[in-house]
């Protein structure tokens, strides 16, 4: 085993809370921004066996990356291994000029923006701080520092939201000339403070929102952006000189590969394990203050749920998956009635499976009625 | 014991109007048990019985009381026993008639009390739970007189709850209720009133010896069905099993028969000796055929041998409970069950889910048919998708039922019994409150949810009973449910053509809302042969994905979807479809889905 080739570094501070949350974050606390990032790196040289000696991927997500004291921040960036895509997610209202130069001149080579909506109403209901003004400025900010791969985080189907207001979204970002889109569905996640507020609305408009995810995809496309995951979008690669703008680190995790996650909350998956760092703080900071490993959760992966994920993640990617070594995990049955129902199709003498393109807006239950 | 100081009789009440704290009292008076040995409710046994405060299974106890013998013989309390009550009546001479003071009489205590009329039974009458705050002694003693055509000043005033009464209620019985008549000289006969299963020992039969006498190892033969056996030990129930040298002439108590199935020996029927048998069995054995129809499945098919077993065992106890093993392509293996009526059918599925611990489906239950088909045969029919599609004549069973309500109430019951096709018979007033009403009713219209109409259209005050009177031509229909194309044996249903468009379209609504929307457009039509009479699209999906994989959790993503493989588990698959087993309930409550 070579080690893992992809490195995940969770930084759970925020300025505040927004209600749709439910990620492992840390509002306030600014003064432990230190001995937390002191703690990763203690993490990391304890877990540096674990990786390979040159990495394909860094990705910081939050949280808030940088909501994280600058000067730390940058003390983190700088420590982290170099890796060919490293990745920091920001909110815009936390994008100023000194902060695009940091991350420019620490090897950052992409951002990715929460972005959201740029309703203001919508805004407020999600409780996002930045304006679409902050949206726009943030864009322009990171280009004037040299940024020339970001991405933009959009969520529909909330509560209010007219095909319009989503329209109107979608022309938005594509104005700012993203390299790469992120868009989900808002999810009522049980527990959070927005399910309890609007869950009943959500469960209300779900046939409204039937629609929504095909004119994402619809626009999109159009637009000249590649569907090239479930949820996920990049500039076609013969509108930017060749360039493969899909996320390196994603796509990882949708192939399939070991990545190591460093920080609380954190999951790595590595030498068919799971492992899930504590989600507390005090613990995490306390543990590593000794030298110590956090406590973590341990899920071994045995073949047949390796081989389960290997489906439910590679159907997700628009390119096909290869059956070799997955035998006994598809049901050739539901296979072939998915087949006649036009949403899979096989490839390759049956040794590649892709969902077609209405497969695909039906991935989750193709998915679920396909594993053996 | 001289059969001039024997005393038969039984207890007639309603649920809930104290008739086992009543027993309880009359065993602890007599000394039968002691205070240590009394737990509440002595005679009801099954836990069942003890939860739902309902009497299954009859049992008799004997008692002492001044020299006399008195034989409490326990009668089930509810309209889907009638017959047993009958029978259980017809081995006593006498009856306690027990109304609560606050609530007055109820249907079927009205039912039971003419039964008992017509059985020649002396009625001694008894107004109980004087002590509540609410109770109206008076009142009730004037209804209950009016009812038994006796003097209020005669009736008894009681609280079996404090024990106040319950010595004048012995002397009463000591002194009202006749001795039993029959002569200790003649051929023996005994009269089999209920009967038990007990699995070291076979059956027990209870019974009340009219001639003769009863004693161990003899040959004995049930008159009826033909059933011969040696008896291996007579007894009575004291309350526990005694063993006797004999029963006598008027007695009431056990045989062992060493049977091994309770069907061999059925309720109603005649004991005798082989050696010196009765020319005549005692008169009134019907042979109980069960007249409403389940199919009860297992929600996991893996189940199958478990429900088997299961109702094997439950038959042993239980003779009136038919069943035989019906396939349906929608819900696999499983039974088709027969029940005396919807309370016997509810104790049956409640049986097997607790004491078998199974997970049942049970289709919508309907009545026995009495078909015609065109090449001129009879066939029975207990299965709507088993009715011929060319039929000559269909009959179904009919009921005459009684209803009290306060009169506020007439209004509203008239209206639901004529939406049930309800032929209205007569009308008493019991009181001036209380209105009886009887209505002849095709059972077909009462085993869906007439009950739980009648119960809501009246805020709860309808009191029900019924009786059947036989079976009658009717214009009915079968009506098919299509699922994409496919027939769903399990929901086909049969009813009155007037009704059969507005039951159509009700249950393919109701359908619409119970199937989740699938990968494709799916039809969900209701069919009366080839004719379409309903019909409505679930249209396809078309969007179905987990959200956000994010920060490599792909545990809880695949959780999600193991979940949602395991909901796919537990639906039928109907042809390409997915059926929840929550949609072969659909026909349970149309009327519900209509509010």
């Amino acid at each position: 085993m070579s080690g893992a080739r992809h490195l995940y570094v969770h930084l759970p501070f925020c300025a505040s809370r927004c209600g749709y949350c439910d990620f492992v974050t840390v509002v306030g606390r600014n003064g432990q921004h230190g001995a937390y990032v002191d703690a990763l790196l203690t993490e990391l040289e304890l877990e540096r066996g674990a990786l390979a000696p040159r990495l394909e991927s860094v990705f910081l997500g939050g949280g808030t990356p940088t909501v994280t004291e600058p000067r730390e921040l940058e003390r983190l960036l700088r420590a982290l291994p170099a890796a060919e895509e490293v990745t920091v997610e920001a909110n815009p209202e936390t994008v100023t000029p000194d902060l695009a130069a940091l991350l420019r001149d620490s090897g950052v080579t992409r951002v990715s923006l929460g972005a959201q909506t740029f309703q203001p109403r919508l805004l407020e209901m999600l409780e996002r701080r930045a304006t679409p003004d902050e949206v726009r400025a943030a864009v322009g900010t990171l280009r004037a520092a040299g940024c020339d791969n970001v991405s933009l985080d959009l969520i529909y189907g909330i509560p209010g939201q007219s095909t319009t207001d989503l329209d109107d979204d979608l022309a938005e970002a594509l104005a700012l000339g993203p390299e790469h889109l992120s868009c989900y569905e808002l999810e009522a996640k049980p527990g959070t403070r927005f399910t309890h507020a609007h869950g009943v609305e959500l469960e209300r408009q779900v046939e409204a929102l039937e629609t929504y995810f095909e004119r994402v995809v619809a626009r999109l496309t159009e637009a000249g952006y590649r569907w090239y995951e479930t949820a996920n979008f990049c500039r076609s690669p013969q509108l930017v000189d060749g360039r493969d703008l899909r996320s390196r680190h994603n796509l990882a995790y949708w192939r399939g590969r070991d990545y190591l996650g460093l920080g609380i909350g954190a999951v790595s998956t590595i030498a068919g394990s799971r492992l899930r760092t504590t989600p507390r703080l005090g613990l995490y900071l306390a543990a590593l203050g000794n030298g110590e490993r956090p406590p973590r959760e341990v899920e071994p992966l045995g073949g047949e749920v390796r081989r389960f994920e290997r489906v439910l993640l590679g159907l997700r990617l628009d390119e096909p998956l290869s059956l070799e070594g997955l035998a006994g995990a598809v049901d050739p049955a539901a296979l072939e009635r998915l087949e006649r129902l036009g949403l899979v199709e096989r490839g390759a003498a049956g040794e590649v499976l892709a969902l077609t393109e209405r497969g695909r807006f039906l991935g989750g239950g193709v998915t679920a009625e396909l594993l053996a | 014991m001289d059969q001039r100081r024997i005393r038969n009789f039984s207890i007639i009440a309603h649920i809930d109007h104290g008739k086992s704290t009543l027993a309880d009292r009359i065993l602890e008076l007599t000394d039968t048990v002691t205070g240590r040995e009394m737990r509440a409710q002595v005679l009801d046994t099954m836990e069942l019985e003890r939860e739902r405060g309902i009497t299954i299974k009859a049992q008799a106890v004997r008692v002492t009381w001044k020299g006399h013998e008195l034989n409490l013989i326990d009668t089930p309390g509810h309209v889907d026993f009638t017959y047993e009550v009958s029978r259980s009546l017809q081995a006593c001479e006498g009856a306690l008639l027990v109304v609560d003071a606050a609530q007055g009489t109820e249907a079927q205590t009205v039912a039971n009390a003419y039964l008992a009329i017509e059985n020649d039974l002396e009625i001694v009458p008894v107004v109980n739970k004087i002590d509540l705050p609410q109770a109206d002694p008076d009142g009730a003693a004037a209804e209950i007189a009016e009812l038994v055509g006796d003097d209020p000043g005669h009736v008894l005033r009681i609280s079996a709850k404090t024990g106040e009464g319950i010595a004048e209620v012995l002397d009463a019985l000591a002194e009202r209720i006749p001795p039993p008549a029959g002569d200790a000289e003649a051929p023996a006969r005994a009269l089999v009133f209920d009967s038990s299963y007990d699995q070291y020992r076979g059956v027990v039969a209870f019974v009340r010896v009219v001639d003769g006498s009863f004693k161990a190892r003899e040959p004995l033969r049930a008159m009826a069905q033909g059933t011969r056996f040696e008896c291996e030990e007579v007894g009575f129930f004291s309350p526990t099993m005694q063993a006797a040298e004999a029963l006598g002439a008027g007695e009431v108590g056990y045989v062992i028969t060493g049977l091994k199935d309770v069907s061999r020996l059925r309720v109603g029927d005649t004991l005798t000796s082989e050696q010196r048998p009765a020319a005549e069995p005692l008169p009134g054995y019907k042979d109980v055929k069960p007249m409403v129809f389940a199919g009860l499945f297992p929600t996991d098919s893996d189940e199958y041998p478990e429900l088997r077993d299961a109702l094997e065992r439950l038959k042993l106890n239980d003779a009136a409970l038919f069943y035989e093993p019906e396939t349906s392509q929608a819900l696999g293996f499983g039974f088709r069950c027969g029940f005396l009526g919807l309370l016997h059918m509810e104790i049956v599925r409640e049986r097997l889910e607790r004491e078998f611990d199974l997970d049942l489906i049970v289709t919508a239950p309907n009545v026995a048919y009495r078909v015609l088909t065109k090449g001129g045969e009879e066939v029975e029919v207990h299965n709507p998708a088993e009715m011929p599609r060319e039929v000559e004549r269909v009959e179904e069973p009919y009921i005459k039922a009684s209803i009290i309500v306060p009169k506020d109430y007439v209004g509203p019951v008239m209206e639901l019994n004529t939406e049930r096709r309800g032929r209205f018979d007569h009308m008493e007033y019991l009181s001036e409150e209380r209105v009886l009403l009887v209505y002849e009713l095709p059972l077909g219209e009462i085993v869906l949810d007439y009950y739980d109409q009648l119960k809501s259209r009246t805020r709860g005050y309808a009191s029900f009973d019924y009786d059947l009177v036989g079976f009658r031509e009717g214009k009915l229909e079968r009506v098919d449910v299509l699922i994409a194309g496919e027939p769903v044996d399990a929901l086909s249903l049969i009813v009155h053509r007037d009704g059969a468009y507005a039951r159509g379209r009700a249950l393919v609504d109701r359908l619409r809302e119970e199937i989740p929307r699938q990968f494709f457009d799916v039809a969900v039509q209701a069919a009366i042969g080839s004719r379409v009479i309903a019909r409505e699209t679930i249209k396809a999906k078309r969007k179905d994905v987990l959200a956000k994989c994010y920060g490599g959790d792909i545990s809880r993503k695949r959780k999600l979807l193991e979940r949602q493989k395991a909901g796919k588990k537990r639906m039928k698959q109907v042809g390409a479809v997915e059926v929840p087993q929550e949609a072969f309930l659909a026909v349970l409550n149309l009327d519900g889905s209509k509010k």
